[in-house]
């Protein structure tokens, strides 16, 4: 046998299942997608129903957020780590990177523990008069989404700070620069780059992740929850079918993104 | 002193967030061992609820660990000969089977899972049967796989070392077998590592894709949520954390070592 042909044989199994498995699959959703009642403009009812533009508009949002918070903590955090050695310094980048594998299930039962019914605020704040209760709600899934989203930005900004050029800082505390401008105008722009992959990530993941919304409630009004009342409760296998080609679009949409500025592999789950 | 006030302010938030991480999972341990977590520790410690969920779950547990070795076999068996025809091709097409490859890491596993309910769903016996499952992990985890192993061709040069071998007559299948599987072995255990991880905790896609004789570990923690006590939910999520963390731990270790073999290099 030839190299050539060896070669072609080694890509012949990956080959056939993807297209079994994934290509094939995927070519149905979207025919699926267009086969109910209302056809093609299936696709177009995910902005112009206002229940499904409003479950979109929530997502998004939450997603936003989700990023936004995210980025904002992790950055602060990750250059404090990364920018001073203390003892127990690696035991906190341990405990910040221990729930990076954790399925969006757990997770959803820690949120439960830290804000739910017999959760840890609900009892510290029950002691204060007013039990504070928000795990089964929007605000819940924000933090579920946290928990999820810290981790791997942390890493990825962690790493982007430690290839910041040192002399770039020092020249412009030179030119007389504080504390303050040298992180507006020197480390936040260098930064970018790692912020828009990681926040990319952050913001796909918190789009499709299901896990943790089952977990807490099935009446959270978001897009995956909303595909799978769909198709589970209702029987609407098309609109189920359209709005996750609709998710998966957005979804790719933004790793795409991450991915021409990052270079590197990124995924999302949960 | 300013610079001591700005290094404590950051040390207490970074605290702050590594609590909210962590805190919660301890609880959850807790509880799991735990007599009666809404009375505490007072209540006294047992083991009596992670026996009750032995008694329960265990076919969920040995379904999860079955599915995630069948998978990494699967994974194994499609991904290295074709990182190896991946790495070595490096045209066009590859590149474009590649992208496809990697595109269920960027779409929700619920549009995946939906996507083969649609297609398969209708051949109840595949649809009855945990390979269903087995196929929708192979679809999410082939991905590491493959991309962990073609780093590693990357770094170890297996190009040179496969035109050496050639050139002194070595057939393909030699080659493979002598050359590429042994040079690829740090790439194929961290993908192994990454498969088994993932296909373990998968959740997304396998609730949809389970029946109730063929539930897996984070199905049936979903159930528990749903339906049990705390202490047994949190004893059952404490058998998973048992299974999960030693192979973060040696994911963790690995990437380190490999990351400083690359630095060395």
């Amino acid at each position: 046998m030839t190299s050539t042909s060896f070669l072609r044989l080694c890509l012949l199994p990956l080959g056939l299942t993807l297209i079994a498995f994934f290509l094939l699959p995927m070519a149905r959703l979207i025919v699926t997608g267009a086969s109910g009642p209302l056809g093609v403009n299936a696709y177009a009812a995910i902005l112009l129903e206002p229940r499904y533009r409003a479950t979109l508009f929530n997502t998004v949002v939450l997603a936003t957020a989700t990023t936004a918070a995210t980025l904002a903590i992790a950055t602060i955090a990750g250059l404090f780590l990364q920018r001073h050695r203390f003892p127990g310094r690696s035991l906190l980048i341990a405990f910040l990177t221990f729930p990076l594998a954790f399925p969006g299930v757990v997770i959803g039962f820690m949120i439960i523990l830290l804000a739910g019914r017999q959760g840890l605020i609900g009892e510290v704040t029950a002691a204060f008069g007013q039990k504070w209760v928000f795990a089964y709600s929007m605000q819940g899934l924000f933090l579920g989404y946290l928990y999820f989203s810290i981790p791997r930005v942390i890493l990825t900004i962690m790493a982007a700070v430690e290839k910041l050029d040192p002399a770039l800082e020092e020249a412009a505390r030179t030119l007389g620069a504080g504390a303050w401008a040298v992180h507006r105008d020197v480390i936040l722009p260098a930064l970018a780059p790692a912020f828009i992959a990681s926040g990319a990530i952050a913001f796909a993941t918190a789009m499709g992740a299901f896990g943790t919304a089952f977990t807490l409630a099935t009446n959270i009004d978001v897009l995956p929850m909303l595909i799978y009342t769909e198709f589970t409760l209702s029987a609407n296998i098309a609109m189920a079918a359209a709005l996750s080609v609709g998710l998966g679009l957005v979804a790719w949409a933004a790793l795409a993104l991450a991915r021409s500025f990052s270079g590197g592999t990124v995924a999302a789950a949960g | 002193m300013p610079a001591r006030l700005t290094f404590t302010v950051q040390l207490l938030f970074t605290i702050l967030v590594v609590c909210f991480l962590i805190v919660p999972a301890m609880l959850s341990m807790l509880a799991g061992v735990t007599v009666n977590y809404f009375q505490g520790l007072r209540s006294g410690l047992t083991l009596q609820w992670v026996q009750q969920v032995l008694e329960l779950y265990t076919d969920t547990i040995v379904r999860s660990l079955g599915i995630a070795l069948a998978t990494l076999a699967a994974t194994l068996c499609v991904g290295v000969p074709a990182a190896y025809a991946l790495h070595r091709r490096n045209d066009r097409l590859s590149r474009a089977v590649e992208e496809i490859m990697t595109l269920p890491l960027a779409i929700p596993g619920l549009a995946i899972a939906l996507a083969l309910l649609l297609t398969y769903g209708g051949f109840s016996d595949l649809r009855r049967s945990w390979m269903f499952i087995l196929i929708g992990h192979f679809v999410f985890t082939l991905p590491f796989m493959v991309r962990s192993v073609i780093a590693i061709f990357a770094a170890v040069d297996v190009k040179t070392l496969d035109e050496g071998a050639a050139s002194l007559g070595a057939s393909p299948w030699r080659r493979f077998w002598d050359i590429i599987v042994p040079s690829a072995r740090p790439g194929i255990l961290a993908g192994s590592l990454m498969v088994v991880t993932l296909s373990l905790g998968e959740f997304n896609l396998t609730w949809m894709l389970h029946t109730p004789l063929t539930k897996t570990l984070p199905v049936g923690l979903a159930d528990s949520y749903a339906s049990m006590r705390l202490e047994v939910a949190s004893a059952y999520t404490l058998v998973f954390f048992l299974m999960i963390i030693p192979l973060l731990v040696a994911i963790q270790l690995f990437a380190d070592r490999f990351s400083l073999q690359g630095a060395r290099r």
